[in-house]
């Protein structure tokens, strides 16, 4: 048996393989190629070398989206992790209805971006309306923490199962020693839980970071980029760039702006994982 | 490894048999209007029986037709007709533009201005003319004591509607007219048919029917304009920025309001209040000399052949067109199952359009009135009348103010032509 593998692992591999060059890698070495020409469709390209990238950088739009999406990006890191953690605690007490309150917390998850946008939009508005401020398609600040909370809702539930696995892994024998030795419970939660789940914290803020430097759904139903693309993010701007202009050389720098934006997330998070794994122990 | 290999070859092998063989000539048809894709559907039904040349029908989903369409192009099975929405969408096509000159379908047009040309070339066909204004509610704006002969200039309009306006509660109403939502579903009645307006005017007193920088001069025209629709609307300005489209028919069709700036595309949303009860009125904005103005009439659906196409594909399609609009059936199905206004000179008689808001705009220009001409498939891309609309948006909550409109509008252009030539 184990000789068959040995012989036949690429059959194994192969569609798994197929799928993933077709769908991931091929995509993505044409997105590269297309970043530098000129097209309206992909396969009449004329080549026109870096001037791509120069225009990126001179659209003052895309450093603004970038600005606001670096903003947006630290913001809800921070807080989904914290209440993601917070509520991950509190739920693994043992408090009565703990199963049901972690479906609930879970359950926004399950409905997607645009959905949940224009939700939002809606209840966002109600209250502005009725607390007698601009609306958020007028005001870019409200823009901002609107999807801040629309992000909250959406993404602590999911952190929180994943920091509940974690803490449910803390041995038990460490946390009866540390009592033993006197440790109150705040330093039993900063020297013996927060260590051990690491891993965790590395994966959510992964997750987290990389969904808010992504988003495009919700900030496309939410707020659209209104007003006057102040609250416009990077995956918005790009989407803009390639659809919202006529002309062939439009579509090359929506391209070369989406290539610009992959390196971006990739630098981002290997700085992510670089800094959050050397915090990670061994058990 | 070598199996991998014949393996692999094995597969690239019946996907080069399964591409090479290809049919007979074909039709391929992306339409742009989801409203009438089960009429194309059976359309090309009854042309596929009578000729057994096979027509496939595609409808785009609204709003996505220009991705849909970059995509389809692409593959071997690609569209043969597709369309364009005037000169700015052409320059995207422009290479996949079979030339229509010597087609029947260009000599049927009932009007040249209705051919897209590029040159002598023939680069797209009008196939349906549409007209817009402000659809009037009459049995309301009697009952508030006017007739729709007392509205005959911008100035007459703001009296009645400020008068209405004033007097809502006691007529019933929450306001003269529906709100001028800024929502992505109702916006493009402002930004775009709207701004079409001073854009209308500008051409004619400079007599040109295109421009790289536009300037303006009948901003205050449509800052009037504007002004008037917030402020004798049925809603606070500031709230604006949240109405959607529906919004603003609900309105119409709950009679709480007089006035609904739309088209004859409408028609269908509208029709419960009765032909009677309804009209258009031209959207005055105060132009010298408007009271001869009439509705706004114009295209931006122009049929496109793929010049890429195989050329018995490119023939089959031209058959179809001119079946279309010549035969019986298809005559038929356009004017009286799509309710089109359909620029051929075949559609005459019983296939003339049963739209009664059409009927309004045939009166109107056999008055003697002078239709406005469509200019703003000129606007130099999305990009300027998003701009255009959220600075609109911004002045109308008091959070912009309108020099920020003025700039959208002229300084706006000049950027967005440049970046787009």
């Amino acid at each position: 048996m184990e000789n068959a593998i040995k012989k036949y692992w690429p059959v194994f591999l192969l569609p798994t393989l197929a799928a993933f060059i077709i769908g991931f890698i091929w995509p993505f070495l044409w997105g590269i190629y297309l970043s530098f020409h000129k097209f309206i469709t992909v396969s009449k390209t004329t080549f026109v070398g870096l001037d791509n990238y120069i225009k990126v950088f001179q659209d003052a739009t895309f450093v603004e989206a970038f600005w606001f999406t670096a903003r947006f990006t630290i913001v809800s890191t921070i807080l989904i992790n914290i209440f993601a953690f917070a509520l991950a605690l509190t739920l693994t007490r043992g408090l009565r209805g703990t199963n049901a309150f972690r479906t609930v917390f879970f359950l926004p998850n399950l409905i997607g971006g645009i959905v949940l946008g224009y939700i939002w939009q809606i209840l966002l508005n109600g209250l502005l309306t009725n607390l007698g401020l601009p609306l958020l398609a007028l005001d870019a600040r409200y823009g901002f923490w609107g999807l801040i909370i629309l992000m909250c809702w959406q993404q602590i539930g999911y952190m929180m199962i994943i920091y509940i696995a974690g803490l449910q892994n803390v041995p038990g024998d460490l946390i009866e020693a540390a009592s033993i030795d006197g440790a109150t419970s705040f330093q039993t939660l900063i020297k013996v839980k927060l260590p051990m789940v690491m891993p965790s914290v590395t994966i959510c803020t992964f997750l987290t970071l990389t969904n808010s430097f992504k988003l495009f759904d919700q900030n496309l139903a939410l707020t659209g980029g209104e007003p006057a693309k102040a609250s416009q993010m990077l995956a918005l701007n790009i989407y803009d760039t390639f659809y919202a202009r006529a002309g062939a050389q439009w579509k090359g720098i929506g391209q070369a702006k989406a290539v610009v934006f992959f390196l971006l997330v990739i630098s981002i998070s290997l700085v992510q994982l670089y800094f959050t794994r050397r915090k990670e122990v061994q058990q | 490894m070598k199996k991998i290999i014949a393996l692999a070859l094995a597969l690239v092998l019946c996907m080069a048999l399964a591409v090479t063989a290809s049919a007979d000539a074909s039709v391929y048809y992306l339409n742009f209007k989801p409203e009438q894709d089960a009429q194309w559907q059976e359309l090309a039904k009854i042309y596929t029986e009578q000729t057994g040349v096979p027509v496939t029908v595609v409808t785009a989903a609204s709003g996505d037709y220009e991705t849909t369409l970059m995509s389809e192009i692409e593959k071997s099975e690609c569209p043969t007709l597709f369309q364009v929405n005037g000169p700015v969408g052409l320059a995207n096509w422009t290479d996949y533009c079979y030339d229509l000159a010597d087609t029947e379908l260009v000599k049927h047009l009932t009007n040249d201005a209705f051919a897209l040309k590029e040159g002598d070339a023939v680069k797209g066909v009008a196939y349906v003319i549409e007209t817009y204004g402000i659809i009037a509610n009459t049995k309301l704006l009697e009952k508030a004591g006017y007739t729709v002969a007392d509205i005959t200039n911008f100035e007459t309009l703001k009296k009645v509607a400020e008068d209405i306006q004033a007097r809502k509660a006691e007529l019933g109403l929450d306001g003269a007219f529906t709100s001028a939502g800024m929502d992505g579903s109702s916006d493009w009645r402002f930004k775009t048919h709207l701004a079409n307006m001073p854009i209308y005017y500008e051409y004619q007193a400079d007599g040109i029917g295109n421009t790289a920088a536009i300037k303006g001069t009948y901003l205050d025209n449509y800052k009037a304009i504007w002004d008037l629709y917030i402020n004798n609307g049925t809603c606070e300005p500031a709230l604006l920025a949240s109405k959607t489209g529906n919004d603003a028919v609900a309105e119409f069709v709950g009679e709480k309001a007089v006035f609904y700036q739309n088209g004859t595309w409408a028609w269908n949303d509208v029709k419960e209040l009765g032909a009677e009860n309804l009209t258009m009125l031209p959207i005055y904005i105060g132009v010298e000399g408007e009271e001869n103005q009439g509705l706004c009439t114009g295209t931006e659906n122009y049929w496109c052949v793929n010049a890429i196409a195989e050329q018995e594909d490119i023939d089959a399609t031209i058959a179809f067109l001119e079946w279309v609009i010549t035969s019986e059936e298809g005559r038929k199905c356009m004017s009286q199952d799509m309710g089109f206004v359909v620029p051929f000179d075949t559609f005459t008689g019983e296939y003339a359009s049963t739209n009664p808001l059409v009927a309004v705009d045939t009166a109107l220009t056999a008055a003697g009135k002078a239709p406005v001409s469509w200019n703003f498939p000129t606007m130099p891309s999305e990009e300027w009348k998003n701009g255009v609309g959220s600075a609109l948006t911004a002045y109308a909550a008091g959070t912009g103010d309108w020099a920020a409109v003025v700039s959208a509008f002229v300084d706006g252009w000049a950027t967005e032509y440049a970046l787009t030539h």
